[in-house]
């Protein structure tokens, strides 16, 4: 079996050479930051605001059975049922036994990472049920049986003629160039899809523990409509998704949507605090709440990276990464992509077989720097960095260092390293890129720069001496 | 043990050990408290009426929604009428309510009512959906809508064209405001469902090329009433 880090790697290769693949996200990506940017200088103080939405996040996490306990009383007090899920099988089972327990015969889904996560849609398919997501991005990527490329634009790899012929391919439609008319395909395919369905999945971007109400963003009005339909609404939230209180939904609201979305506030932000209540005209007859763990409590046992838990999912941080527009969403092999993805993949799913994810990165700084709950995700992947050094050291990295530090330490070594380095490197040419080349990570695709004439030193002291 | 004890006492735990306060990453000794309201941060927003309808206005436009301050019902009468003709409307849904009975009545077209429950088929085949709200919000240009006020879940996003009929006092400054107007109208009795609406509904996910009605409205339409 190929490791992670393998598949990551090769991956990765494939795409940093696919030009059609840069030029999409590259051209993708321009309309976001012009947008982010106009909507960022909206407000009074962008950075206020990113400290104030820390504080609270950390209010919310560093207190989080406190508030867990009043987002669950408020809920239950008001007819919801709240299962609490401490693995991804606890919550697939019960999520599977609401639905043979209502004989349900067709299920739509609204966009939820949490879901992927545990890998939902393929538990209900197993059980015969049939899953229909209804966002655009993630149908388009189901209809591929593909993952979603990036956590908040799902098909954003994809081309409108690759959709056009997918429509086409799985839905019998004819042909178009036109954005708006892939979209009237799906919405037709959908309508049916709300009228039919008895039971939604919806996933939630907060839980508000104050008033116990889960708040759903969106643009399309898909989830509205998967939560206002069907009989039965199953929510999938992160333990990590609580906020205290419900106005600190007018900060988080509108900084999601411009970090997210390059928008003031996405068209729908939806609260849900029950089933349908007694002079409720509609809205299912029962609403579950299934609070998944998941590991997500052994990351916050890591006092040092506790706060990779504030993140809102909001996928700035893919958004800047040269990393991530390079090697693309789907090279990570991850949920959770880019530098987010690789600050908490290695938590939630092993950090042996994931740590490769940490070398990729420049170590930049452009995530920190744009992510409105500013976590500090560049430092976390260097403490991933150390972590899996500290449990898993190589002998070979050891003898290698070692030898860096005998060397640096004696400056006669060091001056005779360098003037070998300077009579070997003409004959590097002859192995360049091979496997006995020292260097080969980097002369694979790059040439090498030559080696000065004389080093620093030697040209000191002819300078001394005149 | 049930599950929630053993995810309690995981949480426990867990945070026997402190994490640093993100207000002393910058050097300073002590937390700042955290203040009531956000609004320093936020995009400004006037303090006369007036100045809050101008900007309600802007941002709805900006939002691809049609925006009308209507000096009485009648107007707002005279404007649906128009809308109804040009969208060529068979059957609208709507709710009971001050504001949408009046308009209603003088439609004249079939109607679908939502307050005691509907068909499906019959609300996704109206025209326009009807409602009033429970606030608007200048900031943002959304308008809040609640079950109780806006006839349910489905009115406001079935039908192709929603029309909001909102009365001038129920303009906020901004979503702390209408936040705490619905703490103060509800107290601890919430509807089960409350929703912001900004615009019409939209997508981008198909090369991020912005399209309107992705599966909600694809027109909406704020009327506000003197």
């Amino acid at each position: 079996m190929k490791t992670h880090a393998r598949e990551f790697n090769e991956s990765a290769r494939r795409y940093t050479v696919d030009l059609r693949h840069r030029d999409l996200i590259q051209k993708v990506l321009a309309g976001y930051y012009t947008k982010r940017d106009e909507y960022k200088n909206r407000f009074q103080n962008w950075s206020g605001a990113r400290d104030l939405a820390a504080e609270i996040k950390w209010e919310a996490i560093n207190h989080l059975d406190r508030y867990l306990d009043e987002f669950v009383s408020k809920l239950e007090a008001r007819g919801t049922k709240v299962f609490w899920a401490p693995g991804a099988q606890e919550a697939r089972d019960y999520i599977v036994g609401v639905a043979r327990q209502h004989k349900v015969r067709s299920i739509i889904k609204s966009k939820s990472m949490t879901a992927e996560e545990i890998h939902l849609n393929d538990a209900l398919e197993k059980e015969g049920f049939e899953v229909i997501e209804s966002d655009l991005g993630e149908y388009i990527v189901q209809l591929r049986r593909e993952p979603p490329y990036h956590l908040v634009f799902p098909a954003m790899h994809l081309t409108r003629q690759q959709i056009s012929d997918l429509f086409h391919d799985k839905l019998g439609s004819e042909p178009t160039n036109n954005p708006e008319d892939l979209t009237m395909i799906a919405r037709r395919v959908m309508r049916r899809k709300y009228c039919e369905a008895d039971m939604g999945i919806s996933g939630a971007n907060f839980a508000i523990a104050e008033t116990g109400m889960i708040s759903i963003t969106e643009n399309e009005g898909n989830a509205r409509l998967t939560t206002s339909l069907p009989k039965i609404h199953v929510a999938l939230v992160g333990i990590e998704k609580v906020l205290p209180k419900l106005s600190d939904l007018a900060l988080f609201l509108p900084m999601l949507a411009t970090a997210g979305a390059g928008q003031s506030l996405t068209c729908y932000n939806t609260l849900y605090g029950g089933p349908r209540q007694p002079g409720e005209p509609d809205g299912p007859e029962e609403f579950h709440v299934v609070l998944l763990d998941n590991r997500r409590t052994e990351l916050l046992a890591d006092a040092e990276q506790r706060e990779a838990l504030h993140c809102i999912r909001c996928g700035a941080c893919l958004n800047v990464c040269p990393i991530f527009k390079n090697v693309g969403g789907h090279s990570y092999g991850t949920t959770y992509q880019g530098p987010i993805g690789s600050v908490i993949t290695p938590h939630l799913r092993g950090l042996q077989n994931w740590k490769h994810l940490s070398q990729a990165s420049s170590l930049c700084g452009a995530c920190t720097e744009t992510c409105p709950v500013k976590i500090n995700l560049h430092r976390h992947l260097l403490h991933n960095r150390r972590n899996a050094v500290r449990s898993h050291s190589s002998h070979l990295g050891k003898f290698f260092y070692a030898g860096f530090a005998f060397m640096m330490r004696r400056p006669a070594s060091y001056q005779l390293a360098t003037r070998l380095a300077r009579v070997a490197q003409p004959w590097q040419h002859l192995i360049r890129g091979t496997i006995i080349d020292p260097l080969r990570a980097w002369t694979k695709t790059r040439s090498f720069p030559r080696l000065a004439e004389k080093s620093f030193r030697e040209l000191w002291r002819e300078r001394q001496t005149p | 043990m049930t599950n929630r004890e053993v995810i309690l006492s995981r949480i426990h735990e867990a945070l026997k050990a402190a994490a640093p306060h993100p207000a002393f990453y910058n050097g300073a000794t002590e937390p700042s408290p955290l203040p009531v309201s956000p609004q320093k941060w936020l995009p400004p927003v006037g303090k006369t009426l007036e100045e809050q309808i101008e900007l309600f206005r802007q941002n709805a436009e900006a939002l691809k929604a049609e925006f009308r301050a209507c000096s009485d019902v009648s107007e707002a009468i005279q404007h649906v009428k128009k809308l109804a003709a040009t969208g060529g409307w068979k059957k609208v849904g709507r709710h009971r309510g001050e504001l949408t009975d009046a308009v209603a009545w003088e439609l004249g077209v079939t109607e679908v009512q939502t307050d005691h429950g509907y068909g499906v088929d019959d609300l996704e085949s109206c025209d326009a959906g009807l409602t009033q709200c429970e606030a608007l919000v200048a900031q943002t240009g959304s308008v809040l809508v609640s079950a109780p006020t806006a006839g349910g879940r489905a009115l406001s996003v079935l039908p192709p064209h929603h029309v909001v009929l909102a009365r001038r006092n129920q303009m906020t400054p901004d979503l702390s405001a209408a936040l705490e107007r619905m703490q103060e109208k509800f107290k601890e009795q919430f509807p089960s469902f409350l929703s912001f609406i900004s615009g019409p509904s939209r997508t981008g996910d198909i090369e991020r090329i912005l399209v309107l009605g992705a599966h909600g409205p694809k027109k909406l339409t704020i009327l506000l009433i003197s």
